[in-house]
């Protein structure tokens, strides 16, 4: 790839040493064109360089990731934000996929794996960690997993359909985009639309877990 | 002889007659303590501050003699004699008792003179001793003079007028010391929690940070430290459960799940990615799952080559499934013999007994896939 067509990367995050450690797994496969380690920073920067994907830590001084997406959103809609988080409480990274955030790994990803996810938030695409599809999965359970089916939902939003449920569980189990495609005999297009369309429903959803999790923390 | 038993003795003579309050107190004034030379009131009549502080007190009481008598309120002054008495005794004995006794005065005694430790402490006192008495006065108040018609009410209402008087003066008194006690307690739990913690840190994180530093030159080595601690780390600080007790049972599907990753993360240095959506408690059926699924989670640690298992771990209505997953060299289920046959084996037959399945997908180059599923057996009456 020529520098121009590359994909260009801000980091945001508080410890320099995991800043200068995604640097160098990404290499030069993408550019690199800033990064910050606080909130205040990290607002004025983006929305000066307008990078492509910003690789957002959830845990972050001064408000954590959530602030960043709500300074940076209404400026650039088109700059896309993957959320990074040693963090597993489900709450934390709820909150930051529905300020907005188009996916969500766990630093200890390796750099190839990284690089891909990269790739697919700057497609516009929305990446699901193994977690993430199970943290998903469990608020909206239908019952079973602990939680009551709740009447009064929308069912276009508070409902998966029971091919986004067999995506995410593929998922959940493991499998990339590229193997649930197969697995389920459907493009990889098709995966991502899906995934895309759960991601949306995550964000816009009323459903009562979704929305505990974020009114607990003050984040609605 | 035993000092309890002298006591008891001096208690059921002072319930007798009195006399016995009288004799004990004597008692303790001339009789030196063990291992002193000389009793309380021996050292008493040699302090000559002590005698003046208390011959300042007796005008007052010749004043109080006076207006008592002016006033036609004789009892009050023929009361004032002993009390006046004790006043001074007391101030003797405070000021001659050994220091054992002392720091048991200035203890348990002088919190009832002065309670809080706010400014206001003696108004309070002086309030709260107006009302004590008044309380006390009324209860006899109500004592003599009540009507014949609530003959039997009288005495009650009397005695609990003067309990109230009690509680009003002591009141305060009981409740200090049970705060110093409560507070004594706090920071004693509070130094046995810190001890705890450090205890913790170091038998898990210096001792891991150590071994990391040891084996600097095998990178494999020291993220497998670093993941093991990481997750024991986590476990403790957000779930609340304390180091080094993996090796004890779980209660429910997910810590069972959480076990098994923490365990063969331990053993293969390998990382085991767990998902679980839902839990609930463990039945004997839900337990040969997780053996099962221990079995499979080894297995691929021990024999696929990939550096990642997947455990995925899902509790439905009516049904448990566990998916083990990897993306090492796999297999052909139908035709391998040996230690992969045996343990695929093991782990249907384990399966099927409880009314479980097993089924496993692999082949030659593409990894493998291990599915489990187990009903709930209290769904299914």
């Amino acid at each position: 790839m020529s520098g121009d067509d590359r994909l260009r990367i801000f980091l945001v995050d508080d410890h320099a040493v995991f800043r200068s450690g995604v640097r160098a797994e990404l290499g030069d496969a993408v550019a690199v064109v800033g990064e910050a380690d606080e909130v205040e920073a990290a607002i004025e920067l983006i929305n000066e360089r307008v990078p492509d994907v910003v690789l957002l830590d959830v845990h972050l001084p001064g408000g954590g990731g959530q602030a960043v997406l709500r300074g940076v959103a209404p400026h650039h809609p088109e700059v896309r934000f993957l959320a990074l988080s040693v963090s597993d409480a489900p709450e934390d990274v709820i909150a930051v996929i529905r300020a907005g955030a188009r996916g969500y790994i766990t630093k200890t990803i390796s750099g190839e794996e990284l690089l891909q996810a990269v790739a697919t938030v700057g497609a516009g695409d929305a990446v699901f960690s193994p977690r993430l599809a199970g943290f998903v999965l469990d608020a909206f359970a239908d019952g079973g997993g602990g939680s009551v089916p709740t009447a009064g939902l929308d069912p276009e939003l508070d409902q998966l359909s029971p091919r986004e449920r067999e995506v995410l569980r593929l998922i959940a189990r493991g499998y990339t985009y590229k193997e649930v495609a197969r697995d389920l005999v459907i493009s990889s297009k098709t995966v991502e639309t899906h995934v895309s369309s759960v991601l949306r429903k995550l964000q816009l959803s009323t459903r009562h877990e979704l929305t505990k999790w974020a009114t607990d923390r003050r984040l609605v | 002889m035993d000092v309890t038993l002298v006591r008891i003795g001096f208690v059921l003579l002072t319930l007798g007659t009195g006399v016995g309050l009288l004799v004990y107190a004597l008692a303790w004034l001339l009789v030196p303590l063990e291992g002193e030379s000389t009793s309380i009131l021996s050292r008493a009549v040699t302090d000559r501050r002590g005698i003046r502080m208390v011959i300042a007190i007796i005008p007052l009481l010749v004043v109080i003699q006076i207006v008592t008598a002016a006033l036609h309120i004789g009892y009050l002054g023929s009361i004032s004699w002993p009390v006046f008495l004790a006043a001074g005794g007391a101030i003797l004995i405070r000021r001659n008792a050994s220091e054992q006794e002392r720091v048991w005065i200035n203890q348990d005694l002088m919190p009832m003179l002065h309670t809080g430790r706010d400014r206001h402490s003696r108004r309070t006192v002086l309030l709260r001793v107006a009302v004590g008495v008044l309380l006390g006065i009324g209860g006899l108040l109500v004592l003599i003079l009540g009507h014949t018609t609530r003959a039997a009410l009288r005495p009650v209402g009397g005695a609990l007028l003067v309990i109230a008087s009690i509680v009003v003066v002591f009141g305060p008194w009981w409740i200090s010391l049970v705060r110093d006690l409560i507070s004594e307690r706090q920071a004693r739990a509070m130094a046995e929690e810190r001890a705890q913690m450090a205890a913790h840190v170091h038998d898990s994180v210096l001792q891991t940070l150590a071994l990391i530093q040891r084996s600097a030159d095998d990178p494999h080595h020291v993220v497998r430290l670093a993941r093991a601690q990481e997750r024991e780390l986590r476990s403790w600080l957000f779930e609340g459960r304390p180091p080094g007790t993996i090796g004890q049972e779980a209660s429910t599907l997910a810590e069972g799940i959480g076990l098994i990753q923490r365990q063969v993360e331990a053993d293969h240095g390998i990382t085991v990615q767990v998902v679980v959506v839902g839990d609930c408690a463990l039945t004997e059926r839900l337990r040969a799952l997780l053996e099962a699924s221990r079995e499979a989670t080894v297995n691929a640690a021990k024999w696929s080559g990939a550096t990642q298992v997947s455990l995925y771990a899902e509790v439905d209505a009516d049904m448990v499934m566990v998916f083990v997953r990897d993306r090492g060299r796999g297999f052909d289920p139908g035709a391998v013999s040996g230690d992969h046959q045996g343990i695929a084996q093991s782990i249907r037959a384990r399966m099927q007994r409880l009314d479980g399945s097993a089924v496993i997908r692999s082949s030659p180059g593409a990894g493998a896939e291990v599915e489990l599923a187990m009903p709930r057996l209290e769904h299914r009456s």
